[in-house]
């Protein structure tokens, strides 16, 4: 088999201006985003109490949501999580109430729903089942001081990825490339965030961690294709620089579209059986890795070529670099 | 010509014996056990442990699949969980006769059931996180400046006593916020007690001050001495967590410092948290003080009190009767200066009662106060969240020397128990409060492995097919790689006992999905050089070796990511990425070397090689082929 049967070099680069508007429109669209409806933070960033329960019986939801009002919690969410007979309640932090005795409050008041039930339907068998009282499944008590580190440690974190990843870049290769190449994933790293804010996806650690692996992941993309503008410049002479740029995304798209699926294969089966406690977390690397292929490709190397790069950066440095080669 | 020497040859298989050894632990499960530990010094785990363990296990019939000894702890294995149960029950019984005053805790728990062998070699499973295997999970944050404080008081009273022996006439010490200032008449006096001060408590920064006709010695901590204290205080805390954890029975319990004030506790396979909770976060510390009669005796000033209009240098509690009392500020003694603490009764009334055991410097102390204050009441306060509750204030008869104390006044038998369990467990330095809380159920945790487990599963086996079915015989290469690269990764883990968690999974996978780029990189670049005319052989090489810098490269920024997560990265994303990280360096060696030292056995002896089996290789102007 072979997918690639690419006679010429693809012409990217004349298109080059289109693919920077695309992007710069859907980066834009992602801040708006991002700005207008915010992230829907998960309680490890905001603080908090989350339980995760399971009855034998689908419960109703609004009955679980009046008696936790009845009882005196505000603001509380409770919702399905996976299947219908699994609820996930989030507790807000509240300044009055013991903080770490939460969880056995809401239980407390989970039973009641079971018992005080409608007399009439407690003569069914699921119901019956549901007077039985839930099962807790999980746990989750974030006091608001770790959630403030959190976030500021998460930002930390990606001020080191996007230090670290420009000099080594610019350390391998040049501070053209080095910049384009970080661009262009933290436009990726925006346009993620920008979906998780469009569609108020959860935003948890997990997450925080694929988007950081995202970032290090598709820079491997930008890095496959300079490897080979290197290369390009070095070997063959005559050719301008959108046409070598050309010829590097050309020879390595099959690569890209190979690996991409591949990983993307690993991610989708992530997404199929790994539940939902693995779901935004692999939603966020499938937007990730399709946005990758995009953006390091087609966003990385026009910035390249606006910024100026040509042939002469490399004659320089082929005269150092040879005996590496060799 | 494509041959490795026989030295990276029998690398990659030493490599691949030492993973496969490794990892061979994680298939022999797990079986329910019991652990049988010490909790006190003086009992020490040993054989004679063992053979009582035995005897007690074959008087109640229980047959026990093995039973070993290690470091501190005696491990009998059982075919279910039903005899786990039961042997649980027996051991128990002939250990602890009395349930009250344990010796041994003993505690569910799951052993390994590889053979000796593995684990004498140090294969042992991986480590489970509690996402997976269920349990509870604690995070608690000290109060430095509650540390501060208590120390302080303790200061207060040495100071008292210090005075006391060298006849220093003094005006009243009392801790004020963060100082601790003594009253003189006189400026010689002060300057007296000052040399003696300077001279025995180093800590102490002093300065004079005046209020009104009173020359003041205000002693603050030096800021080292805080530091030290604040250090010490997070020591203690976690000495005493794990006397107090040991008390609950847990096999394998995490107590670890995290940061500079905080503190994990991680419990597994407990699921009463409600209890765990009661006795990591009860910070009950004992003080003793005198009651100030005079003030008590006074209905008015009572009055007042109970509004909340205390006279100065007191407080006011209501004892377990209902009635209220004036305690003064001045703590005599406090919980540091307890050696042993046993629930009793009361030879006289049969009261439950607290037998307490002070140190010499504790039982001084008490000797002269009761000398000093006999007649008068002195109240023994147990303090438990910053809240003081008066246990027994009872009026001191005759001198107490010995320092035998006991504590009896309306306590129940249970509430004994509690109290000398939690004085006996050492105090608290600092109080504690939990920050952050997770539990979970043990059929979440299951349901989690089995999760990750299908997740990487499919995945892997979509990508082999697709590998395969693409490249032939190269593609098979690719996956074989990529399996050793799994070995390898599942082998350190379990080497390193490094924590699995779910995030920890979902990295196997991720690594998985990402280390095939490696190959599909190689197997690229050999297609491509076959595609510009190179003979068969020099394509392997040129195709390994030109995808080798781009292999490095791309490697090297995804680590950056990797580094970056694991030192900022708390919880679930440092699980993720200790995995994320060894999965690169293994992904490197197994997608380079290893695939290389298969391809160079397939191929590399061939001298007359027409074609490689790497799918079809489409040549621009000659159609396909």
């Amino acid at each position: 088999m072979e997918f690639f049967r690419i006679r010429k070099d693809i012409p990217f680069m004349r298109h080059a201006l289109v693919f920077n508007v695309i992007s710069l429109v859907t980066f834009l669209l992602a801040v708006f985003f991002l700005i207008n409806k915010g992230l829907h933070f998960s309680i490890e960033f905001t603080g908090g109490t989350l339980l995760e329960v399971s009855y034998a019986q689908a419960p109703d939801l609004d009955k679980l949501r009046k008696q936790m009002e009845a009882d005196g919690f505000t603001d509380t969410q409770v919702q399905n999580f996976g299947t219908s007979r699994d609820v996930l309640i989030r507790v807000p932090i509240s300044k009055d109430a013991e903080t770490s005795k939460v969880g056995e409050r809401v239980m407390a008041s989970l039973a009641r729903v079971g018992a005080s039930g409608d007399p009439k339907v407690v003569q069914s068998k699921a119901a019956a089942e549901v007077a039985a009282g839930p099962t807790l499944k999980r746990v989750e008590f974030v006091g608001p001081q770790v959630g403030k580190e959190l976030a500021s440690d998460g930002a930390l974190a990606l001020l080191l990825v996007v230090f670290g990843i420009v000099s080594y870049l610019a350390m391998r290769f040049e501070w053209r490339f080095a910049v384009s190449a970080i661009i262009a994933n933290l436009h990726d790293v925006i346009i993620i965030l920008g979906f998780f804010a469009l569609f108020q996806w959860e935003f948890s650690l997990p997450v925080l961690a694929a988007v950081l692996a995202v970032l290090g992941y598709s820079v491997n993309e930008s890095v496959v294709v300079f490897d080979r503008v290197r290369e390009t410049f070095k070997k063959k002479r005559g050719l301008t620089t959108p046409q070598v740029l050309d010829h590097a995304i050309t020879s390595t798209i099959s690569r890209t579209i190979i690996t991409h699926g591949c990983t993307q294969m690993m991610v989708t089966s992530m997404l199929i059986f790994g539940g939902p406690a693995l779901h935004y977390f692999a939603l966020a690397l499938t937007i990730g890795i399709l946005f990758g292929i995009y953006s390091s490709v087609l966003v990385a190397s026009p910035l390249v070529m606006w910024m100026g790069v040509s042939r002469e950066q490399f004659i320089q440095v082929k005269i150092e670099k040879q005996e590496a080669v060799v | 010509m494509n041959r490795y020497p026989l030295w990276k040859n029998a690398t990659v298989l030493i490599a691949l014996v030492l993973g496969l050894l490794y990892t061979l632990p994680n298939f022999f499960g797990e079986a329910p056990a019991v652990q049988v530990a010490s909790v006190k010094v003086t009992h020490k785990v040993d054989a004679r442990l063992l053979a009582q363990v035995e005897e007690a296990l074959k008087a109640a019939a229980v047959v026990p699949q093995g039973i070993v000894l290690d470091l501190n702890s005696v491990r009998v294995r059982l075919a279910d969980t039903d005899a786990q149960i039961k042997a649980k029950d027996t051991i128990e019984r002939a250990l602890n006769p009395v349930a009250a005053d344990a010796t041994y805790s003993v505690a569910l728990n799951l052993v390994s059931n590889s053979p000796n062998w593995l684990s004498r070699i140090h294969a042992l499973p991986m480590y489970l996180g509690l996402d997976l295997r269920g349990g509870v999970h604690f995070l608690l944050q000290v109060d430095m400046k509650g540390a501060l404080t208590k120390r302080l008081d303790s200061i207060g009273a040495d100071l008292r006593s210090l005075m006391r022996d060298k006849n220093i006439r003094h005006g009243g010490i009392s801790r004020e916020g963060q100082t601790v200032a003594i009253r003189f008449r006189e400026t010689e006096v002060r300057e007296k007690a000052r040399g003696i001060l300077t001279d025995s408590q180093p800590d102490l920064l002093l300065v004079d001050a005046q209020d009104g006709t009173d020359f003041k010695l205000v002693a603050t901590l030096k800021p080292e001495a805080q530091k030290r204290i604040q250090e010490f205080a997070v020591k203690q805390n976690i000495t005493t967590l794990h006397n107090r954890i040991n008390e609950l029975g847990v096999a394998e319990p995490v107590i670890q410092q995290q940061g500079a004030d905080r503190i994990v506790v991680q419990l597994p396979g407990v699921q009463d948290t409600a209890k765990a909770k009661d006795i990591l976060g009860r910070t009950a510390t004992l003080e003793v003080r005198m009651v100030d009669d005079e003030a008590s005796a006074n209905p008015g000033i009572m009055e007042l009190a109970a509004r909340g209009q205390p006279p100065a240098g007191t407080e006011y509690y209501v004892e377990r009767g209902g009635r209220g009392l004036l305690v003064k500020k001045q703590v005599v003694l406090t919980g540091e200066r307890l050696t042993d603490a046993q629930p009793g009764f009361d030879n006289q009334t049969q009261e439950a009662a607290v037998h307490l055991s002070l140190d010499s410097a504790g039982a001084r102390i008490f000797k002269d106060v009761t000398r000093e204050s006999v007649g008068k009441r002195m109240a023994i306060l147990l303090i438990e969240k910053g809240k003081g509750e008066v246990v027994t204030a009872p009026v001191i008869r005759t001198e107490i020397g010995g320092g035998r104390v006991q504590i009896s006044g309306r306590m129940s038998t249970v509430e004994a128990n509690d109290v000398a369990l939690l004085l006996r467990a050492g105090s608290l330095a600092a109080p504690m409060e939990i920050i952050e809380e997770r539990t979970i159920g043990p059929s979440l945790g299951a349901d989690n492995i089995a999760k990750g487990f299908n997740s990487t599963l499919w995945g892997f086996s979509a990508i082999s097919a697709f590998m395969i079915a693409y490249y032939l015989l190269f593609g098979t290469v690719s996956v074989v790689a990529l399996s050793a690269n799994l070995l390898f990764l599942v082998a350190l883990l379990s080497l390193l006992q490094a924590t699995l968690t779910l995030p920890g999974i979902a990295a196997i996978a991720l690594t998985l999905g990402m280390a095939i780029d490696a190959n599909v990189l190689i197997n690229e670049r050999v297609r491509e050089e076959l595609r510009n005319g190179s003979t068969p052989q020099a394509a392997i090489t040129a195709g390994y070796e030109r995808a080798w810098a781009t292999i490095l490269d791309s490697n090297v920024t995804t680590l950056i990511a990797g580094i970056a997560l694991l030192i900022f990265g708390s919880g679930p994303v440092r699980g993720f990425a200790v995995v994320h990280c060894l999965g690169i360096m293994t992904s490197i060696f197994s997608s380079v070397v290893v695939s290389r030292a298969m391809v160079n056995l397939i191929y590399g002896r061939r001298r007359r090689l027409e074609a490689l089996s790497i799918g079809q290789v489409w040549k621009p102007g000659l159609g396909t082929k």
